[in-house]
């Protein structure tokens, strides 16, 4: 018996990337446009996309809502209407029944879950990952952009200490910005540590809340979905 | 907590290479931008390992510094910690040229030394 070195030089995450691969390819058949939203648990993803809900008319937008456990927030995004009394279509992936209750979504969790959704009648597509700052950065489900709410609560510090989400993302939704007079939060130093992290990278203050900044992020999407039908 | 899929990950590629041979090495290079707990990984990849080929094999991590460079001036340096720009020009059209890695390099197998035809 003797040992023998084998090189392997194969990514992790490339039975992973192989599947978000396939997803890309059902998106682009669909002519979606498909965004992964990030966040912290209670950063206020779900509130956000409440809201832009309200303010969505002439996009057809599908939302997949990502949890280790529970259907509350698949409930709340049911329960909300567009501007013209409709509704979204929506579907829940739980991480925990047969997933190990994982704490983040994998491009196999995404692509089980994208038969209970009408991608043919779809312009764009959420993907609201489960609350985490660390693993959802690791793994694409097949998106095109990678987004991610911030709330104020959370600390000018955080870009520093998980770097790999903050500089995952196009666009930074800075949340619960109502807040800002009661915390000791400095929005500048934020803003800064941010641009250190991910240079030039785009930001929107809101506030599902008092709706402050909603209809920027609802101009956001419309425009990322606009582009691929465009395209 | 990724820790555990991320094992996983690393174990199907080292059982896909192993070929059912017996493993007692996985060579992995982690680039230094990545967000991965080497401690965690030896952890659960001792336990997603047991009864396979790979129990009890050994975990020989390379960590690979962050290298960046920057697109406009040219200038390549290591980066420990943010910030993401040019020391020289404070430029921030920058590239990861490592850092980013996250593979495994190799495995090391038992193997008959010589096959003798019966």
């Amino acid at each position: 018996m003797h040992r023998t070195k084998v090189k392997v030089l194969e990514g992790v995450l490339d039975a992973n990337d192989t599947i978000a691969q396939a997803n890309r390819g059902d998106f682009d058949r669909a002519n979606i446009t498909v965004v992964n939203l990030m966040s912290s648990p209670g950063a206020g993803k779900t509130s956000l996309l409440e809201a832009v809900i309200g303010q969505l008319d002439g996009v057809r937008l599908g939302v997949l809502e990502g949890d280790v456990q529970g259907t509350q927030d698949a409930e709340r995004i049911a329960g909300a209407h567009t501007p013209s009394g409709g509704h979204v279509p929506v579907a829940q992936i739980n991480t925990d029944p047969g997933f190990g209750g994982e704490c983040h979504l994998d491009a196999n969790m995404v692509r089980s879950a994208l038969p209970s959704l009408p991608l043919d009648q779809l312009d764009l597509l959420v993907i609201e990952n489960v609350g985490n700052l660390v693993c959802p950065a690791e793994f694409r489900v097949g998106e095109d952009v990678r987004a991610m709410v911030f709330s104020v609560t959370e600390g000018e510090d955080k870009p520093f200490k998980y770097p790999l989400m903050f500089r995952a993302v196009e666009l930074v939704l800075v949340n619960k910005i109502d807040l800002l007079p009661h915390l000791d939060f400095d929005l500048d130093e934020f803003l800064t540590n941010l641009d250190d992290v991910n240079p030039g990278v785009e930001t929107i203050h809101t506030s599902a809340k008092t709706g402050e900044g909603v209809d920027a992020f609802r101009d956001w999407l419309a425009t990322r979905a606009r582009r691929s039908v465009a395209a | 907590m990724h820790e555990l899929s991320l094992s996983q990950a690393i174990l199907d590629t080292a059982l896909r290479h192993a070929d059912g041979r017996r493993v007692t090495a996985i060579g992995l290079r982690v680039g230094h931008l990545r967000q991965v707990v080497p401690d965690s990984l030896e952890f659960y990849l001792e336990l997603v390992s047991r009864e396979t080929v790979c129990e009890g094999a050994t975990l020989e991590l390379e960590l690979v510094p962050a290298r960046l460079r920057c697109n406009p001036c040219g200038g390549e340096w290591e980066l420990e910690s943010p910030p993401f720009r040019c020391p020289d020009c404070a430029g921030s059209d920058v590239e990861v040229v490592a850092g980013n890695e996250f593979e495994v390099e190799s495995i090391t197998v038992e193997e008959e030394a010589c096959i003798a035809p019966r």
